[in-house]
C-alpha cells in the first residue's frame, strides 16, 4: 500500500471517529442524565484525535527508522568478505540488492548472496509494513474504542481538544527558539572545529587572506586572515551607508513634510518598490550598468575605477537599502508630537529651521537606531558584493579598488565541493560566526535604541 | 474688496469699542476659516487693542482656537484649512504676499495647551528664537536676553542654576512658564495663548495667570479660555464664540453681568458649555 | 517676581522687526536649498527605481524572441539506421528490457544527425558545396537540437523516413549576430563566427528562414551548457515552485500559530520576553547566516541531499518565519480588544474566541504578511549557494528531492556564463521573469488588503 494511500485511509477514518463521536455524545445527551460538558463537536473532535494521532506518529516513527534498521541487518547477514566494503561501492551493492527486491531485476545475473540479501530484505520490508499497518489499525480501533466509552457528560471534551490546540501553538513558537539555538550551535560547532586547524589570533588578527585550496595540501599552507574581510566589508557598508542615508533621511523629511499628498502616494510605493527587489538583481545591475558607468566617468575624470570595485558595490547597496531608511525614519519622523513643530513655527521658524533644529534632534535616537539596522544591513548583503564587488582580499583603501568582504568568502569557500573537514570549508564558519556577532549586536542596539525612542512619545 | 472693508471699519467701529484706552493694535473682517469644505468660522469682526488682555470663550468646538490661530496664521500649517477675510496687525494685511510668515509669528507669538519644551536644554529653548531671527549679536547678548526673559516669565530663580538640564524636566508648570519666556525671548508685540492652564494644577495655573496680568503692561494678549472665572480674573474685555459665530465682546465685567445677547448669558449661567 | 521695567527683555518693535528683516533672505533661501535637497533625494530614489527597471527591460526584453531556423527537416533513413524498438519478451524481467532500450536509444544517438541538420540547412543554401564549409553550415544551428531531433524519433519511431516542418533554435552566436548584440565591425579573429557563417546567417535572416520567434525554450528547457542557446528556466522555476510551496506550507502555518500564542496564550514573562527578542533578531539576521544553518545542519548532521529543493525550502521557511510571525502579531494587535471580550463575554472559550473571531478577522492581514514573506523568500539567493543549488543542472526536477536550481540562483550561474553577449539579454529576461512572479505575488498582497482591509 503506497503511503499517500495510507495518509488518506487514516484521515478518512478520522473523519468516521468523528461521527461516531457526534452519534454517540447525541445519544448520551438524549439519554438525558446532566447536561453534556461540551458541544458534540468536540466529542466528535476529540474521537478523531485519539482515532488518528498515535497511529500517525506510529507512521511517522516508522517510516523515518525502518529504511535504516533494514538497511543494517541486510548488511549484517552479507557474506564476510563483503564487510569491508566501503562508501561508493557499498552504496552500488545496496541499490542492486534494493532493485532486485523491488522485482525491477538487475540486468546482468545477480549473484547468489545478492538474490538472498535482496530475498532478506523484501520479507523485512513485507512484515514491517504488514507490522505497520497492523499497529496502526489497532491503535486507531483502540482510540477509538477507548475514546467513544469515555463518553459522558463529565467528560471535558472541549477542554481536552483546546489542550491539543495550545499544544501545536506553543511547538510552533518553540521553533524560532530552536531556530536561533541551531545557528548558534552550528556556527560555534564548526568554527571551534576550524580553530583546531588555525590559530584563534591568527584569523582575528591576521592581515592576508590566501587559504589556497583544500586539495593543495595540508592546512597549515593557507592563511586565513580575517582583516582583509572585515576592512572590505566595512569599505562597501560605508560607502552603502553616505548613499543610503542622506538619499533616505532626506526623502523621509520631504515626504513627511513637505509633499504635497498626490506625491506621497505616488512616490513612497513606488521607492518602496527598491526593497522588494531580490539582492541577484541589484548584483546584476550593478555588474551591467553600474559598474561600467562609474568606469567610464572615473576615465573622463582621470581616475581608474575598477568595473567591479568597493564603490560599484557600495553605491547599488546604498540604493538598496534607501527605501530602509527612509520608511524607518519617515516613522521615527512622524512620531515626533506636532505640538513640537508648532512651538518652533510659532515662533517664526522656516520648516526646514524646524525640521533641522528641532524634529531631527528630537528623533535623533531612532534616526540613530535606524542607521544602525541598516548598517547591519549592509554588513550581511551577498548578492550585490558577489557580483560587484570584484573579489579581492589584499588590505588598501582605494575604493576605486576591487575588495572582498565576509559575506563573499563565506560564498566562495562553501560552494563548489562541500566537505566538512578541511578548514577551507570550515572557515566558512567562523566567518560567519563573526558577521552574526556583528549584526546581532548592531541589532540588539539599536532595537534597544528605537524601543526606548518610541516609549519617550507613548 | 478694500473699499467695503474699510467701510466696514468705520461702520461697525463702535459696536467693538469696548474700553479703548490703547491704540488698535490687531482688527479682524469678516474672517471665515474653512476646514476643506466645511465653514468653522463664519465671518469675525474684531479689533484687538495695545496692552490689553482679551478672552475668548465659549464651549469647545466654537472656534475660538481657530480664530487664534488665524492671528498668527498657525493656521497654513493644517492641510486643506483656508482662510478669507482680512485681519490687520498695525494696518497691514497679515495674509498679504508681500508680508512674510516669519516676521508675523516674530512680532505675534504663541503659547500652546499642552507645555511643549523642545528637547533641549531650558537655555537653548529660550535661545532658540532669538537665534533664529538674529536677534542677538553675540554670546553676551543671548546671554542676556535668555536671563531677562527667564526673569520676565518669573522662572529664572528656580532654574537659574540649571540652565544645561533639558526643558523636558520641569514640572508641568514651569514648562508652560518656559514656554512663555521661549515666546517674549522673540519679543513679539502680541501673545496668543490656547487655553494656556489647561494642562496645569491650580497652584501652577495662579501663578501663570499672575504672569498674564503683569505681562500684559507690556504686551497685547490675547486668550482663550475654558474657564470662566480664568477670563474674570485675567482679561479686560471678553469675546465669546458660539458655534462658529462671534456673538458678542464687550467689557469683561459687562459680559460677565449683564451681557447683550442671551446665547452669552445661558453660556456663563451654566445651561450648556 | 521680577516686575521692574528694565528687566523687560523689549526689544523694541522697529529693532525687533529690522533685525529679522535682515535674516530673511539668507533663511528663505535656505529653506529653499532643503526643500530642493528633500524633492532630490526623492527623485533620486524614483530616478533609480526608473533606471534599474529601464536597464533590465532594455536588455531583457529582446532576449524573449530568439532567432530561430524554420525549416522542413528530412528524417533520412539512410542516415538513421536503427534496428526496430524493442518490445517486452515473455520472461523478461524489467531490468533487461529497460537495459535493451537503452541499447537502442544509444544505436539511436549514434547516428549522424549532424549530417541531418547540414542536409537541411544546405537545401536552402545549394551554392555551399565543399565539405568542410557544407560542416561549418551546423554552426547555425545549436548543438543540442540534433538531441531534439533525435528525441522526436525515440517518441515516435515512425518519423523516420518522414518529412516535416520543424523550428530548429539557432546557435546563440547567430542570435547574437543578428540582433547586433557584437559590435559588427570587429575584425575576424574576434567575431565568434567564421565570416561565411556569418553572412549564411545574414541571407537566411533575409530570405525568412531564420526568424525571430517568441522564446519558448526560455520557459519550457532547463538550464544547459553545450547548446547555450537551448538554455531555459524551466528547471529552476520549478524548483523555486517547490520551495514556494514549501515555503507556504511551513513558514505559514507554523509562523501563525506562533504569533497565535504570543499574542493571546502566553503569559507575560522571561520565557515569552525571550521568544520575542529572538523573534526580533532572527528577522535581522543575515540571509546568509541561514545558508549556514542549512549547510551544516540538514547537509552535514542530516545528510540530506545537495541543491535538493526540499532543503531549500527549509532553509526560506526558517527565515521567512519571523517575518510571517511579525506580520500576524500586529495584524492581530490590531483588533480591537472590544471584539474578544465580545465573544467572551457571551461565554466563549479562549479557543473558540481566537478560531470563531479573532483568525477571521485578522486573515487578510496574515495572508498579506505570508505573501510578502514568500515573495521575500523566492528572490532569495545567498542562502541556495551554501547548500550546494548553484550546481548546474540539466534537468526539470519531478520530486523536491531531485537537484535543482532555483530562479535567483540560475541569474546568478547565468550572469557568470563567458558568453556575455548572449546571455546578458538572457539573464536580463530571467530576471523579468522573476520579478514578473514577484510582483504578482505583491499584487496579490495589495488587491488582498484593498479588498479586505478593515480599519478599526
Amino acid at each position: 500500500m503506497n503511503n499517500w494511500v495510507l495518509i488518506c485511509v487514516l484521515l478518512m477514518l478520522m473523519a468516521l471517529a468523528y461521527q461516531f463521536g457526534l452519534a454517540r455524545s447525541r445519544s448520551v445527551a438524549g439519554q438525558g442524565a446532566a447536561r453534556m460538558h461540551s458541544r458534540p463537536g468536540y466529542y466528535g473532535l476529540l474521537v478523531a484525535l485519539w482515532c488518528g494521532l498515535p497511529a500517525l506518529a506510529v507512521f511517522l516513527l516508522w517510516t523515518l527508522f525502518e529504511p535504516g534498521i533494514i538497511r543494517s541487518v541486510v548488511l549484517n547477514q552479507l557474506p564476510p568478505d563483503l564487510a569491508g566494503l566501503q562508501g561508493n561501492e557499498l552504496e552500488v551493492l545496496l541499490r542492486r540488492i534494493e532493485q532486485i527486491a523491488s522485482g525491477f531485476g538487475v540486468s546482468d545475473q545477480p549473484a547468489a548472496f545478492e538474490l538472498a540479501a535482496a530475498e532478506r530484505m523484501r520479507s523485512l520490508q513485507n512484515t514491517g509494513r504488514l507490522a505497520m499497518i497492523a499497529s496502526m489499525a489497532v491503535l486507531c480501533v483502540a482510540g477509538l474504542v477507548w475514546t467513544l466509552r469515555r463518553i459522558d457528560p463529565q467528560l471535558r471534551a472541549r477542554n481536552q481538544v483546546e489542550s491539543v490546540f495550545q499544544a501545536l501553538l506553543v511547538i510552533s513558537s518553540t521553533i524560532a527558539i530552536l531556530t536561533t539555538i541551531g545557528i548558534v550551535l552550528s556556527m560555534v560547532g564548526e568554527a571551534l572545529h576550524f580553530f583546531r586547524f588555525v590559530n584563534p589570533a591568527e584569523f582575528f588578527f591576521g592581515t592576508v587572506w590566501n587559504p589556497r585550496f583544500s586539495t593543495t595540501g595540508a592546512a597549515d599552507q593557507g592563511q586565513f586572515g580575517l582583516l582583509p574581510l572585515l576592512w572590505g566589508t566595512l569599505m562597501v557598508s560605508i560607502i552603502a551607508l553616505l548613499v543610503a542615508v542622506p538619499a533616505g533621511l532626506m526623502t523621509a523629511v520631504y515626504m513627511a513634510e513637505y509633499a504635497p499628498a498626490w506625491l506621497r502616494a505616488v512616490a513612497k510605493p513606488v521607492i518602496e518598490v527598491l526593497a522588494g527587489v531580490p539582492t541577484i538583481v541589484y548584483g546584476f545591475f550593478a555588474l551591467i550598468t553600474v559598474g561600467p558607468f562609474f568606469s567610464v566617468l572615473g576615465q573622463t575624470v582621470g581616475i581608474d575605477i575598477r568595473a567591479t570595485s568597493a564603490l560599484t558595490a557600495g553605491v547599488v547597496m546604498g540604493i538598496m537599502i534607501i527605501p530602509f531608511v527612509s520608511s524607518l525614519s519617515d516613522d521615527i519622523i512622524t512620531q515626533v508630537p506636532r505640538a513640537m513643530r508648532d512651538g518652533s513655527l510659532g515662533l517664526g521658524a522656516t520648516k526646514s529651521e524646524t525640521v533641522r533644529k528641532v524634529v531631527l534632534p528630537a528623533a535623533l535616537p531612532g534616526i540613530v537606531g535606524a542607521f544602525l539596522l541598516a548598517a547591519s544591513r549592509a554588513i550581511g548583503e551577498t548578492m550585490i558584493v558577489v557580483l560587484a564587488a570584484g573579489n579581492s582580499p589584499i588590505l588598501h583603501a582605494n575604493p576605486f579598488e576591487a575588495v572582498s568582504t565576509v559575506t563573499v568568502t563565506i560564498v566562495n569557500q562553501l560552494t563548489g565541493d562541500t566537505d566538512f573537514a578541511s578548514p577551507q570549508s570550515l572557515v566558512a564558519f567562523a566567518l560567519g560566526l563573526t558577521l552574526f556577532v556583528i549584526t546581532l549586536s548592531l541589532n540588539i542596539v539599536a532595537l534597544y535604541i528605537v524601543r526606548k525612542y518610541r516609549e519617550q512619545y507613548e | 474688496m478694500e473699499d467695503t472693508v474699510m467701510r466696514a471699519t468705520l461702520v461697525n467701529a463702535e459696536k467693538f469699542v469696548g474700553v479703548a484706552n490703547g491704540a488698535l493694535k490687531m482688527a479682524a473682517r469678516d474672517v471665515r476659516v474653512f476646514y476643506g469644505e466645511s465653514e468653522a468660522l463664519h465671518g469675525v469682526d474684531l479689533d484687538i487693542y495695545e496692552n490689553e488682555v482679551l478672552a475668548f470663550i465659549g464651549p469647545s468646538g466654537c472656534g475660538k482656537s481657530t480664530f487664534l490661530r488665524c492671528l498668527n496664521r498657525m493656521n497654513d500649517t493644517i492641510d486643506g484649512c483656508r482662510v478669507t477675510g482680512r485681519i490687520e496687525l498695525d494696518g497691514e494685511d497679515i495674509y498679504d504676499r508681500s508680508l512674510d510668515v516669519v516676521l508675523l509669528r516674530a512680532r505675534v507669538g504663541m503659547v500652546f495647551q499642552k507645555p511643549n519644551p523642545f528637547p533641549k536644554s531650558i537655555y537653548e529653548n529660550i535661545a532658540y528664537g532669538p537665534r533664529l531671527h538674529g536677534l542677538a549679536s553675540g554670546r553676551a547678548e543671548l546671554d542676556d536676553i535668555v536671563e531677562r526673559s527667564l526673569q520676565r516669565a518669573g522662572l529664572w530663580e528656580e532654574v537659574k542654576d540649571r540652565l544645561e538640564q533639558p526643558g523636558t524636566g520641569l514640572s508641568g508648570g514651569q514648562q508652560q512658564r518656559l514656554c512663555i519666556a521661549r515666546a517674549i525671548a522673540v519679543s513679539p508685540e502680541v501673545i496668543l495663548m490656547d487655553e494656556p492652564c489647561s494642562a496645569l494644577d491650580p497652584i501652577a495655573t495662579a501663578k501663570v495667570e499672575q504672569l498674564i496680568t503683569e505681562l500684559s503692561e507690556t504686551y497685547t494678549i490675547v486668550i482663550v479660555t475654558h474657564n470662566m472665572q480664568q477670563a474674570a480674573r485675567v482679561s479686560r474685555r471678553t469675546a465669546f464664540f458660539h458655534l462658529g459665530n462671534l456673538v458678542e465682546v464687550d467689557d469683561t465685567t459687562k459680559i460677565f453681568t449683564s451681557p447683550s445677547d442671551g446665547r452669552t448669558e445661558d453660556y456663563i449661567t451654566g445651561r450648556f458649555g | 517676581m521680577h516686575n521692574d521695567d528694565a528687566s523687560a527683555p523689549r526689544t523694541d518693535p522697529s529693532t525687533q522687526r529690522r533685525l529679522v528683516e535682515r535674516s530673511l533672505a539668507r533663511r528663505h533661501g535656505a529653506e529653499k536649498r532643503f526643500r530642493a535637497a528633500g524633492l532630490a533625494a526623492v527623485f533620486f530614489g524614483l530616478g533609480m527605481v526608473a533606471l534599474l527597471f529601464a536597464s533590465i527591460l532594455a536588455k531583457g526584453v529582446p532576449a524573449f524572441w530568439q532567432a530561430t531556423v524554420v525549416t522542413e527537416v528530412y528524417f533520412d533513413p539512410e542516415i538513421i539506421k536503427v534496428d526496430p524498438r524493442p518490445v517486452a519478451q515473455p520472461g523478461e524481467t524489467p531490468a533487461q528490457l529497460h537495459e535493451r532500450e537503452m541499447a537502442w536509444q544509444t544505436q539511436l544517438t549514434m547516428a549522424n544527425w549532424n549530417r541531418i541538420i547540414e542536409n537541411t540547412l544546405a537545401a536552402h543554401l545549394p551554392e555551399v558545396t565543399d565539405a568542410r564549409a557544407r560542416a561549418r553550415l551546423r554552426q547555425l544551428v545549436t548543438s543540442g537540437e540534433r538531441f531534439v531531433l533525435r528525441d522526436r524519433v525515440i517518441a515516435d519511431p515512425a518519423l523516420i523516413g518522414q518529412r516535416l516542418t520543424l523550428k530548429l533554435l539557432a546557435d546563440a552566436n547567430v542570435d547574437v549576430w543578428l540582433k547586433g548584440n557584437i559590435d559588427r565591425s570587429l575584425p575576424d579573429s574576434q567575431q565568434q563566427l567564421a565570416p561565411d557563417v556569418r553572412a549564411w546567417a545574414d541571407q537566411l535572416h533575409e530570405r525568412g528562414v531564420i526568424q525571430m520567434k517568441f522564446n519558448t525554450t526560455l520557459f519550457g528547457n532547463p538550464d544547459s551548457r553545450s547548446s547555450l542557446a537551448s538554455a531555459g528556466l524551466a528547471g529552476a522555476f520549478v524548483g523555486s515552485l517547490f520551495m514556494m510551496a514549501i515555503v507556504i506550507l511551513l513558514a505559514v502555518p507554523v509562523g501563525v500559530a506562533s504569533a497565535v500564542y504570543l499574542e493571546e496564550f502566553a503569559p507575560r514573562n522571561r520565557f515569552t520576553d525571550l521568544i520575542e527578542v529572538n523573534i526580533n533578531n532572527l528577522a535581522a539576521v543575515p540571509s546568509i547566516i541561514f545558508g549556514l544553518l542549512g549547510a551544516a545542519v540538514f547537509i552535514n548532521w542530516f545528510h540530506m541531499p545537495l541543491s535538493a529543493p526540499i532543503v531549500g525550502g527549509l532553509v526560506l521557511s526558517l527565515m521567512t518565519l519571523p517575518t510571517v510571525i511579525i506580520a500576524t502579531r500586529s495584524t492581530l494587535q490590531a483588533i480591537p480588544p472590544s471584539i474578544r471580550q465580545a465573544a467572551l463575554g457571551i461565554g466563549a472559550s479562549k479557543v473558540q474566541m481566537i478560531l470563531h473571531h479573532v483568525l477571521p478577522l485578522a486573515l487578510p492581514g496574515i495572508l498579506t504578511g505570508a505573501i510578502i514573506g514568500v515573495a521575500q523568500a523566492i528572490g532569495e539567493t545567498a542562502p541556495l549557494l551554501l547548500i550546494g543549488m548553484s550546481a548546474f543542472v540539466a534537468a526539470v526536477p519531478a520530486t523536491p528531492f531531485d537537484q535543482s536550481t532555483a530562479l535567483p540562483v540560475q541569474i546568478y550561474l547565468w550572469q557568470g556564463n563567458e558568453l556575455r553577449n548572449f546571455f546578458e539579454a538572457r539573464t536580463s529576461a530571467a530576471i523579468i521573469v522573476l520579478l514578473g512572479l514577484m510582483l504578482s505575488l505583491n499584487a496579490l498582497a495589495i488587491w488582498l488588503r484593498k479588498r479586505f482591509e478593515k480599519r478599526w
